[in-house]
């Protein structure tokens, strides 16, 4: 019954954004793919192919990346990320938050979509020591408690050479930083802070950084606390200058069914304004209606 | 049979791959002192006559041969019914402890496995030893190697039928130009070479092996002198020919302890997947069957047990 009444909004695509969003917006990953497959069977045609013809702006962009299942968004989201051979951090965002699991998936659907393999699409697009911190998409880490404080001590400083006095070797950072488990990096990064007295991520890019530096920097602050790596996108994403709506709905997209509302109460003590009031501040129309909706705060 | 017959038999016995249980049994078993003792007399490299004290004392060479002999057709069968990844795991572990020399064992897993066959090595690993391959590769090796086989091993490649053969042939150029220029450039600092090498699908680096025959009239791993280059594109390409190679390097009487054990490796991993393709190739190489060289070379229940995986497919 949600089928027919999705059928009419997108067969009259523009005429009931509202149904789209009161539906869509409230249904689960798996409810989402049972929609599809009952309009696959109605209309012999795949809802997300209809709607990949029908992005026009913002809202349907949204809605079509909410309507996909999260691995084949993901592998979207690279190879979109990869043909533009800039947002790299897009990338590292897919290889570090997710489990190890979880971008295994990815590459599967990656290799689906686009009969390339996703290592194969990185390397062939980047070069240089970008190139090999792309090597981040091929890790699989070991997913473990255990942490060894001699190694940790000894990787610190490893990394304190190569990142903040640019003296060492690029290649054992990125090394450790797309070999070891999430567990031991934190060990790491926090024998870091003992150490030194500063975080690790602190000061590491500026203006004058290039796209390997960025990448280092999102790297780590992912893997440390991927929660307030992605308040800051969404700050960001909302302070500029015309919003930059596509890292808006990457993130409330993504994070929608996992740890959005740790993200808003992070967003909210750090700028003592809601996010969705935030968010709605600066978009309109249905896309911010959408928004709202994954948000959990409909208006 | 006559003493002179029996010793041969049991000299027979002990020289080779695996022991044969039957006549250690039947004939050795029954042998008296004296003929035991004249046993010893006649095998000097495995016996040391201690002249001062009047008796034969075992080569302690001689002790630790028997020991691996005798344990082979018991590592066999534990290889061989332990599940595949856990197995490719074990086997990348044990390389990774032996150093350089035994390298050539994470290329052969990492190139010659499915894409989920890597991946299921991979959680096996982790399972195993509580790290991944890709770290435990990546420091434990730090020379030249090393870019090469920690990109082998964490590779997931499409596996599909599809093949852009423009691409295929401008890469074949690329490695034409890398290995035309290694005197200015290693070629295992060539990160278009390890990207070619470690991303591109299997059927799509087999166009590029007949492209690459076509621009410069020789297969593509006779051209690369890196032994480990060399056995990826033998191993992605021609995996049967390079099999063929290592089984035929271990079918030798008097072989090194690791070259030896290349025989219960390859059979016992390949049983299930080509090995009737392989037995092919290696008669096409060679002129002598698979099972005839494994009959004369190997001993035993050792020599029963591979013979019987060898019979497969």
């Amino acid at each position: 019954n949600d089928c027919v009444q999705l059928i009419f909004d997108f067969v009259g695509w523009g005429t009931d954004e509202k149904g789209i969003i009161v539906i869509l917006g409230h249904r689960t990953v798996y409810q989402r793919q049972q929609i599809r497959r009952a309009y696959e069977e109605i209309y012999q045609e795949d809802l997300v192919k209809r709607l990949e013809s029908e992005i026009k702006g913002d809202f349907e962009k949204a809605v079509y990346r909410w309507i996909l299942e999260p691995a084949d968004r993901d592998a979207v989201l690279a190879n979109v990320a990869i043909k533009s051979g800039k947002n790299y951090n897009i990338i590292v965002e897919i290889a570090t938050i997710l489990s190890p699991e979880e971008l295994f998936a990815v590459r599967r659907a990656y290799l689906h979509r686009y009969k390339h393999s996703l290592e194969e699409d990185v390397a062939a697009h980047t070069s240089g020591h970008i190139r090999q911190a792309m090597g981040l998409v091929t890790s699989f880490r070991y997913v473990g408690e255990e942490i060894n404080p001699k190694l940790a001590q000894n990787e610190a400083e490893i990394l304190h050479d190569a990142v903040k006095e640019k003296k060492g070797s690029y290649e054992e950072a990125i090394r450790i930083l797309t070999t070891r488990s999430k567990t031991q990096l934190i060990a790491t990064f926090n024998r870091y802070r003992e150490i030194h007295g500063t975080s690790i991520s602190k000061k590491l890019v500026d203006e004058g950084s290039d796209e390997f530096q960025k990448a280092l920097y999102t790297t780590i602050r992912s893997i440390n606390d991927h929660i307030k790596y992605y308040e800051k996108v969404v700050r960001n994403a909302i302070k500029k200058v015309g919003t930059d709506e596509d890292a808006l709905t990457r993130v409330i997209v993504s994070r929608a069914e996992k740890d959005l509302k740790l993200i808003s109460d992070v967003y909210y003590k750090r700028n003592s304004v809601l996010l969705e009031h935030a968010v709605a501040k600066e978009i309109s129309g249905d896309y911010k209606k959408f928004l709202l909706t994954l948000l959990g705060k409909e208006e | 049979m006559a003493f002179n017959q029996e010793l041969e038999a049991i000299t027979q016995a002990f020289s080779g791959h695996g022991v044969d249980e039957k006549s250690l049994v039947t004939i050795l078993g029954k042998w008296d002192p004296q003929e035991r003792e004249s046993f010893r007399k006649n095998t000097p490299h495995s016996f040391i006559e201690d002249h001062e004290r009047h008796f034969q004392r075992c080569d302690d060479h001689y002790v630790r041969l028997l020991k691996h002999e005798f344990v082979r057709f018991k590592n066999a069968v534990v290889l061989w019914t332990m599940h595949p990844w856990e197995r490719d795991a074990r086997l990348v572990k044990e390389a990774l402890k032996k150093g350089p020399s035994a390298y050539g064992v994470l290329v052969e897993v990492a190139c010659t496995r499915s894409s989920e066959e890597l991946l299921g090595a991979r959680k096996a690993y982790h399972s195993l030893f509580d790290h991944s391959i890709e770290e435990d590769v990546a420091s434990h090796i730090h020379g030249i190697e090393r870019k090469l086989l920690v990109a082998l091993v964490s590779a997931y490649r499409y596996e599909g039928s599809k093949v852009k053969d423009d691409t295929a042939k401008s890469e074949a150029k690329i490695l034409s130009n890398a290995i035309k220029n290694v005197h200015k450039k290693p070629i295992n600092e060539d990160d278009e070479v390890i990207r070619i090498l470690a991303t591109r699908s299997k059927l799509h680096l087999q166009a590029v092996y007949k492209h690459y025959k076509e621009i410069s009239g020789k297969n593509l791993d006779e051209d690369l002198d890196d032994l480990r280059f060399k056995e990826t594109v033998q191993c992605l390409c021609t995996p049967q020919i390079y099999f063929s190679k290592v089984l035929n390097a271990a079918l030798r009487i008097d072989v090194d302890k690791n070259t030896k054990k290349s025989l219960t490796r390859v059979i016992v991993t390949r049983a299930d997947i080509d090995i009737k393709d392989i037995k092919a190739e290696y008669h096409n190489l060679y002129e002598v069957s698979l099972p005839q060289k494994v009959e004369e070379v190997a001993r035993g229940n050792y020599k029963d047990f591979l013979l019987n995986l060898i019979a497969r497919g």
